[in-house]
């Protein structure tokens, strides 16, 4: 498997060679940062396509096809459409908190993101606890929806920030404790050695029935935690017109529409990494020839092409169940998600501590 | 673990956050210089599908949204607790287990509480 660090070191003696230390680490901080925005915003335009695109094949339509070749520049076109409309003054809102969400919310997801690996040393933020720092700073990105429900001084956002304020707290639980389940399994909380242990075959493979339990109680609480359909009752169109972010025009709307988009790439992502190995490649014990070839795929597209393919599944999630009630939604998770997730985690501690797994 | 470059992870989140709140800046700066501005009494009223806004827009809401929050912020503890001991259970073996197990009881004793007490139902 190719290692990234070897670029970056590179990168790193080059630059110390030719000026003090100081320096290099300012130079050093700001590509990470051009570097962290570039990928960023290209997901973000990837996903709102992606998704726009979906959306269509499930309906048995085209979808977008007349900006660029199959569409491929319209959200080129949505993207500036946005920066040129204008950003409505309102008249009782709390302008400070109201201004403050959008900042809130995107930093938010900008630091996730910049917590996952891509491949081997692709990795910005390596904290030795770095799947508890992912979670811990997702709780802050609530945090924004709840301000701007409460800051725009009105009714809709309001009980919309309530019910997302309510549902994200609660699915929370569920997705730490299908996220526990395999910092058990792995017994590291380090996101790089979490991958690095699954260099035999992906936890979803090697973790039994617990592994597997964890992984469909894990996509069920992100797609609760990305507030996408069925769990869509946050920005419900025919009760709430949209929700928490009704009062926001213009570029404002935008960051939480990027905001979105990024966090279901990051709840993606993080599946991809702790159950389906991250950039490890698929790998059948006993097919030589077979292993070979899979290895010479890089790690990055095994990553990417994981983490796509569980934002797909959640896409279809939303086209295909319909939306459920508050009472319906809060009674899921407490009464069945949460139980069996608990369940779901002695069970693996039973199987780690006697040695019951592959 | 090794260090992406060399620089300690304080200061790779600072550049994330930095980046973040940079972005956002950025693009606020952009839409105010190339949007336009008009003002009108009517359009900086809440938007409420149209009519005219009836009453105080800070309404009341359901004490069960708060009722939540409180059992979260147990089980979200709870979580928390459990982190470490996830990490070390291999090394803990079945005492570790057993240890646990009383604590995870009295979790799962408190939520079969709130069950029975109606604080899950929705009413």
């Amino acid at each position: 498997m190719f290692d990234f660090s070897v670029v970056t070191n590179w990168i790193n003696t080059q630059l110390l060679s030719i000026m003090p230390d100081w320096a290099a680490v300012l130079i050093e901080c700001i590509i990470i940062g051009v570097c962290v925005l570039g990928a960023y915003t290209v997901l973000a335009l990837f996903y709102i396509l992606y998704e726009r695109k979906l959306c269509a094949w499930f309906q048995c339509r085209l979808g977008p096809m007349r900006v660029g070749k199959w569409g491929l520049l319209q959200v080129f076109a949505d993207m500036f459409k946005i920066l040129i409309k204008e950003l409505i003054p309102l008249k009782g809102t709390d302008k400070f908190l109201f201004k403050l969400a959008p900042y809130i919310i995107i930093t938010a997801s900008v630091t996730m993101l910049a917590c996952l690996p891509w491949g081997k040393g692709m990795q910005i933020i390596n904290y030795n606890i770095g799947i508890f720092f992912v979670l811990a700073v997702s709780s802050v990105g609530i945090l924004g929806i709840l301000l701007a429900g409460w800051a725009s001084n009105n009714k809709y956002t309001l009980i919309g920030a309530m019910r997302s304020g309510a549902q994200m707290i609660s699915y929370e639980l569920s997705l730490g404790l299908a996220i526990i389940t395999m910092v058990l399994f792995a017994g590291t909380m380090n996101i790089t050695d979490i991958v690095e242990a699954q260099d035999r075959g992906w936890f979803i493979f090697t973790g039994h029935i617990p592994a597997i339990i964890a992984c469909i109680i894990y996509v069920i609480a992100a797609t609760a935690e990305t507030n996408r359909g069925p769990f869509d009752l946050p920005e419900a169109e025919h009760e709430l017109t949209a929700g928490y972010h009704t009062e926001y025009s213009g570029i404002h709307f935008g960051f939480f529409y990027l905001a979105e988009y990024l966090n279901l790439f990051i709840v993606s992502g993080i599946c991809s990494l702790m159950f389906l190995g991250g950039w490890m490649p698929f790998h059948v014990s006993g097919w030589t020839g077979f292993n070979e070839i899979m290895d010479y795929i890089p790690g990055i597209v095994w990553f990417l092409g994981k983490a796509f393919f569980i934002s797909f599944v959640i896409i279809w999630f939303k086209w295909t169940f319909p939306r459920i009630r508050i009472d319906q939604m809060l009674a899921f998770e407490w009464k069945y998600l949460m139980p069996i997730a608990l369940a779901n985690l002695v069970v693996m501690a039973l199987c780690v501590t006697n040695n019951w797994h592959f | 673990m090794n260090l992406l470059l060399g620089i300690s992870n304080g200061d790779l989140a600072i550049t994330a956050v930095l980046t973040g709140i940079g972005l956002v800046f950025a693009a606020l700066l952009i839409a105010r210089l190339i949007s336009p501005r008009s003002y009108s009494v009517k359009k900086s009223e809440p938007y409420e599908c149209g009519i005219p806004t009836r009453g105080e827009s800070m309404l009341q809401f359901k004490v069960g949204y708060y009722l939540f929050a409180i059992l979260f912020l147990v089980f979200d503890v709870e979580t928390v607790f459990l982190y470490p001991w996830a990490v070390i259970c291999r090394t803990l073996g079945s005492g570790g287990l057993i240890c646990i197990g009383v604590f995870m009881f009295i979790l799962i004793l408190g939520l079969a509480y709130a069950w029975k007490k109606g604080a899950l139902k929705w009413q």
